[in-house]
């Protein structure tokens, strides 16, 4: 992956993660990582090389298909949450189904099963203003769950968290992979990596050991 | 499957007016002014037309007069039979006369003539009431049988100069003094709006004239009504029928054309104003444009996002242009209500009835709607080329 300007964020990846599997990305700043979720999550398009989710070759597909694709397949959790200002919590969950076409009202029982598997079924109604950084990333992973996706890519879900709500928030992502989830996970915590199945490390643009 | 139902978009049209509404209402305020402007421009005539169209349809524009020429020399007289004539024209359904013959008014045998110069004695016909639509507010009109004595009907507003507020029945009739005899006030008339003439006149039966006064009965004002469809046809005859012998002697004229020439200029005043909603539509369109450029700028993460969602690009472009839209038809609908309340305003204020043209709000609205969709357009293209990854990784 060469971004404009000429820097080679990746180089000569080849990562392949099997259904069901827990993977930490590992790596120091600038390494890559981020880019290498962005392409797994077909956000971004590699420069070179190809990519392929459930066995289908992203690189040529349309964008009414890629966004397809994401809209049904992965969720994904971000470091600063990317909730919605103006919505509530439901509705930012809800959001997660729109472009799926599901009605409006199945959208909001569905909102609001996920809330109550993260623990926020009280909170449905705050705003994000209203709530804590912990309660956030609970309603972010309350979002990239409900459409029941294949893949869950996270970018440092815990970065802006501290040890306690880390690790709450790394809890739900462990339950939702033993329930079947595919999860990729960014982390600078060796803590959070030790407690994930398989490692993969990231240094200037090439996987390589720890 | 990728299209969003209408309700959906119009709630996600309405997420950027709801978190930042202060803006919405500030940029939408440009429309706003535009379609009020053009709802007044439109309802203020309209209005005014219809409070006309009726003042004349009560008032009558199938009234026609003729007099005499004026300042010829030898001043131009109408024959003496000249009423009757005009009353034998087919679709003249009334006419009446009346004439001035010089006499001057006082309200004793002492002061002098001067004092009510500016009230016109009157000789009047007795069906004079019938052929102006004119009304005794007071008292009676004059008729054959009180023309046996020397009595007088009064003008609005020669009974107000003369002093007689009204008429009371248990006191004497009031006198007033014409050549050199008392003549006793028995009516006092309403204000006669198409022949306001009248209102300053003291008026005398036609045969009582003649009795006391010496008068030779030429008339210097023929009043006529006829069929609304013969209006045209009888104003052609007129003046050869009222002196056949030198029709240009006589001056025709329709009293409710005067009226109706005031309609022309309040259409030039129109244009005028249209043109100035028109300018404020176009600024406020630019407003509605700028503030979709800039939520674009500031969403940018939430775009990234709603794509990291599922949305694809067309989705984000009518997302964007659905709050356009909204913005726009927002300040249109607040446009409308203040334009309607002006207006309802100023009408209440000249005793007019209230029209608001359909045309002009609904034109309004699906201008407003319009100018949503041309400021949207652009902004809502640059949401959708936004790159979701970078979109999401901007601060
Ligand atoms: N949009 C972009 N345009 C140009 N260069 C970019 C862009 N995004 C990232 N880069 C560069 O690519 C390299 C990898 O960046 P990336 O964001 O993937 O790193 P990272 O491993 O996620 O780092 P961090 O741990 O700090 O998040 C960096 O050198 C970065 O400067
Ligand atoms: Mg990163």
């Amino acid at each position: 992956m060469v971004y404009a300007g000429g820097v080679t964020a990746l180089n000569e990846v080849s990562l392949r993660i099997d259904d069901g599997e827990f993977v930490a990305i590992l790596g120091p700043s600038g390494s890559g990582k981020s880019t290498l979720l962005n392409i797994m999550g077909t956000l971004d398009r590699p420069t070179h090389g190809s990519v392929a989710i459930a066995g289908s070759e992203i690189t040529e597909m349309s964008d009414k298909a890629l966004s397809r694709l994401r809209g049904e397949r992965i969720g994904f959790v971000f470091q600063q949450f990317h909730l919605i200002d103006g919505l509530t919590a439901i509705e930012n969950v809800a959001t997660a189904l729109l472009y799926a076409g599901v009605r409006r009202r199945d959208r909001h029982a569905r909102a609001r099963e996920a809330l109550d598997r993260v623990g926020l079924a009280d909170r449905s109604g705050h705003v994000p203003m209203q709530m804590s950084g912990g309660e956030r990333q609970r309603v972010a992973i309350a979002r990239a769950l409900v459409n029941r996706p294949a893949l869950v890519l996270a970018d440092e879900p815990t970065g802006a968290l501290d040890a306690a709500n880390g690790a709450a928030v790394l809890d739900l992502l462990t339950e939702l992979n033993r329930a079947g989830t595919t999860i990729a996970l960014i982390t600078h915590d060796r803590d959070i990596a030790a407690r994930i199945p398989r490692q993969v490390h990231l240094r200037d643009g090439r996987l390589g050991a720890a | 499957m990728t299209r969003i139902a209408p309700g959906d978009l119009i709630g996600l049209g309405l997420l950027g007016v709801r978190t930042r509404k202060a803006r919405a209402a500030l940029s939408a305020v440009g429309i706003a002014i535009g379609i009020a402007t053009l709802v007044v421009v439109t309802g203020i005539p309209a209005s005014s037309r219809l409070a006309l169209d009726r003042q004349l349809a009560a008032l009558g524009t199938n009234r026609l007069q003729a007099a005499p020429v004026p300042d010829r020399d030898p001043p131009a007289v109408l024959p003496a039979e000249s009423v009757d004539m005009v009353a034998r024209i087919a679709p003249v359904t009334v006419a009446s006369a009346v004439a001035d013959f010089g006499q001057t008014v006082a309200r004793s045998d002492r002061t002098g003539a001067g004092d009510f110069n500016a009230l016109a004695v009157l000789a009047a016909k007795d069906n004079l009431l019938r052929a102006i639509n004119g009304r005794v507010r007071d008292g009676r009109f004059l008729d054959a049988a009180v023309e046996r004595f020397p009595t007088v009907v009064l003008g609005s507003v020669a009974a107000q100069r003369l002093g007689f507020a009204g008429l009371d029945p248990r006191e004497k009739a009031p006198q007033v003094y014409i050549g050199r005899q008392w003549f006793t006030v028995i009516g006092i008339l309403d204000p006669v709006p198409l022949s306001p003439d009248l209102d300053r006149s003291v008026l005398i039966g036609w045969d009582a004239a003649g009795k006391w006064l010496r008068f030779g009965g030429h008339p210097t004002r023929i009043y006529l009504q006829t069929t609304d469809d013969q209006v045209e046809a009888v104003r052609g005859v007129l003046a050869a029928t009222v002196d056949p012998e030198h029709p240009g002697d006589v001056l025709v004229s329709r009293p409710s054309d005067a009226l109706g020439a005031k309609r022309a200029v309040e259409q030039t005043f129109g244009a005028l104003f249209l043109g100035l909603a028109g300018i404020a539509l176009l600024v406020g369109g630019i407003g509605v444009a700028n503030t979709m450029y800039i939520s674009v700028l500031e969403r940018r993460r939430e775009i990234g996002l709603r794509r990291a969602l599922g949305a694809n690009r067309g989705q984000v472009r009518v997302q964007f242009l659905t709050e356009s839209i909204v913005l726009s038809v927002l300040g249109g609908a607040a446009g409308v209500l203040g334009g309607v309340l002006a207006t309802a305003a100023y009408c209440a204020w000249q005793a007019w009835p209230l029209v608001i043209p359909g045309r002009s709000t609904a034109g309004g609205l699906t201008g407003a709607l319009a100018i949503g969709v041309l400021a949207g357009v652009y902004p809502a293209i640059r949401a959708a080329r936004l790159h979701p990854a970078e979109a999401l990784a901007s601060v």
